[in-house]
């Protein structure tokens, strides 16, 4: 049953992106906000909003009871939750279905699976997807590492298998330096997680960020192709690219084929993406993992495929089939994205809310921007520092690059310092103009021009 | 007895606590040095100390846990 009434479950630009979605299909839209967002562009345009809580997102964009009961009173028949909050919820999936609510996405089940990393890389080795070679479970002694160490080679990981956060992570580059490392992990890991096992996993040097964009109805899956999210701080993606640069064609089929047996294993609903690590020294590729929402980054993937994602979620929640076939799917052209996020990239990007006092959008040809900025709105200090995507498509990557410069060099956002000081620096280095680029590129090249920043 | 305060620094989320199982930096009574952490505030994701620029006996909150705060906002009241 095609849905009627959708009340978008989260904020900024993606609300406006969802609500942008649904008034095509000709669905009503009720805006869920909570109190610092009574001024904010997706209230102003939902056909109706309502306030789910104040400020804090735990209070409010994170509230589960407030969320299903404001869709309900609304008289809402399914719920988009857009990325972050409770996109990634199984908890949330599971209370709008018995709710009798459309969660727009996939499965409780099905997020729950992906969102636990060891049964997610469990369901992709299963479905023939290539995992980052390692030690299968715990090891505690250096014979049992040498075993490991036929299959993944030198460097290795050693990482405590009770740690996270990159805690107790060291680097082995040949046999005498793993020898010399092992008991200090051992002993690290005993002393901060009371747990002296370890693993091993093979270490990806300059590797780069390819995901494959997948489309579900529960039945059949498709993909999208690739994007390319090497360009990275701390892990946090600032710039993304379609399709990816010099992918081999039969990589890409193999990429694309991972994916898609891997959603397919779940009976994947939905839009979602499988991450991946690529050397492109080898070939080789290892899934990362899945992420069962739409992503920040979509919107390269349209502009490329031309396909509208958010509408296609809407159409499969409210029961359609998948409303294209596999061969309908021809990439055209390259599409490159920049977040740009209320930070200041001169003070180590120290996040920044505040009034936005005057506000330039580019135009013209291949650019596109998707943002609920406004001149005069203030940025609330409690949520992400996203502000807008810049998008800039072109014939091939290098009208794209001319685009994206052209398209920075318009924008002026005044009153708070944001992300788009270090993309116009970006934009021009020879490094990012060849891609000659991998996950652990930008720390580096951030701390020797500072300069560019100021 | 002169009553002073401490002040949010940033606008943000309010806490107590340095993470939701573990003890209140101060509790009411606690004495406090300048420098002493009072709690955090979150401004988009990140997580800033809130030190005191006051000494004395911290009296009470002003605000809850959690709550939302402006830049130079009370916190909390300082006797000493």
């Amino acid at each position: 049953m095609a849905i009627r009434t959708l009340l978008v479950a989260n904020r900024g630009e993606i609300a406006l992106r969802i609500q942008r979605a649904a008034r095509e299909l000709g669905i009503r839209v009720v805006q869920a906000h909570s109190a610092a967002d009574r001024d904010s562009l997706p209230v102003r345009l939902a056909d109706a909003a309502i306030e789910i809580g104040p400020p804090p997102a735990k209070k409010s964009y994170l509230a589960i009871p407030a969320i299903v009961e404001a869709a309900t009173k609304v008289g809402a028949d399914a719920v988009h939750p857009g990325y972050g909050f409770l996109a990634e919820n199984g908890e949330f999936a599971d209370a709008c279905e018995v709710a009798g609510l459309v969660f727009v996405g996939p499965t409780g089940d099905t997020i729950r699976a992906m969102g636990d990393k060891v049964e997610a890389r469990r369901l992709a080795a299963e479905a023939g997807v290539p995992t980052v070679p390692g030690s299968a479970g715990r090891i505690h002694e250096l014979d049992e590492a040498r075993e490991v160490l036929a299959r993944t080679g030198f460097p290795v990981m050693i990482k405590a298998a009770a740690g996270g956060g990159g805690r107790g992570i060291r680097i082995a580059r040949d046999e005498e330096e793993l020898a010399r490392l092992w008991p200090q992990a051992r002993a690290e890991a005993l002393a901060a997680f009371g747990d002296g096992g370890l693993y091993l996993e093979k270490r990806i040097e300059r590797a780069r960020h390819l995901e494959v964009q997948v489309l579900g109805d529960g039945q059949r899956v498709i993909h999208l192709f690739e994007r390319d999210c090497s360009l990275q701080r701390r892990r946090q993606k600032l710039w993304e690219e379609a399709p990816a640069v010099r992918l081999d064609p039969a990589v890409r089929e193999r990429l694309c084929a991972a994916a898609v047996r891997l959603a397919e294993r779940v009976h994947y609903r939905g839009a979602g993406t499988v991450e991946f690590l690529f050397d492109e020294a080898t070939g080789d590729f290892y899934f990362l993992e899945m992420n069962t929402r739409i992503q920040v980054e979509h919107p390269v993937t349209e502009e490329i495929t031309g396909i509208d994602l958010v509408k296609a979620m809407l159409e499969i929640a409210g029961g359609a089939p998948l409303p294209f076939r596999q061969e309908e799917i021809a990439p055209r052209g390259h599409a490159i994205e920049v977040r740009i996020n209320a930070e200041d990239p001169a003070r180590d990007f120290a996040p920044h809310p505040g009034r936005i006092a005057s506000l330039e959008l580019p135009g013209g040809p291949g650019v596109r921007i998707d943002t609920a900025l406004y001149a005069g709105y203030e940025v609330p200090p409690f949520y992400d520092s996203l502000l807008m995507k810049l998008i800039a498509r072109g014939r091939d990557r290098e009208e794209a690059l001319a685009r994206l410069e052209r398209a920075l060099a318009e924008l002026a956002i005044g009153g708070i310092p944001t992300t788009a000081a270090l993309h116009r620096a970006l934009v021009r280095t020879p490094e990012v103009r060849a891609w000659d680029v991998h996950t652990a590129w930008l720390e580096p090249w951030l701390d020797t021009n500072r300069r560019l920043l100021a | 007895m002169a009553k002073k305060e401490i002040l949010s620094p940033l606008p943000g989320t309010f806490y107590r606590r340095p993470a939701p199982d573990q003890p209140p930096y101060k509790s009411e009574g606690d004495p406090v040095a300048v420098g002493d952490v009072v709690g955090l505030v979150e401004v988009m994701k990140s997580f800033n100390e809130v030190k005191s620029e006051v000494a004395g006996k911290l009296v009470r909150f002003l605000v809850e846990n959690e709550d939302a705060v402006m830049a130079g906002q009370p916190l909390a009241e300082v006797e000493g």
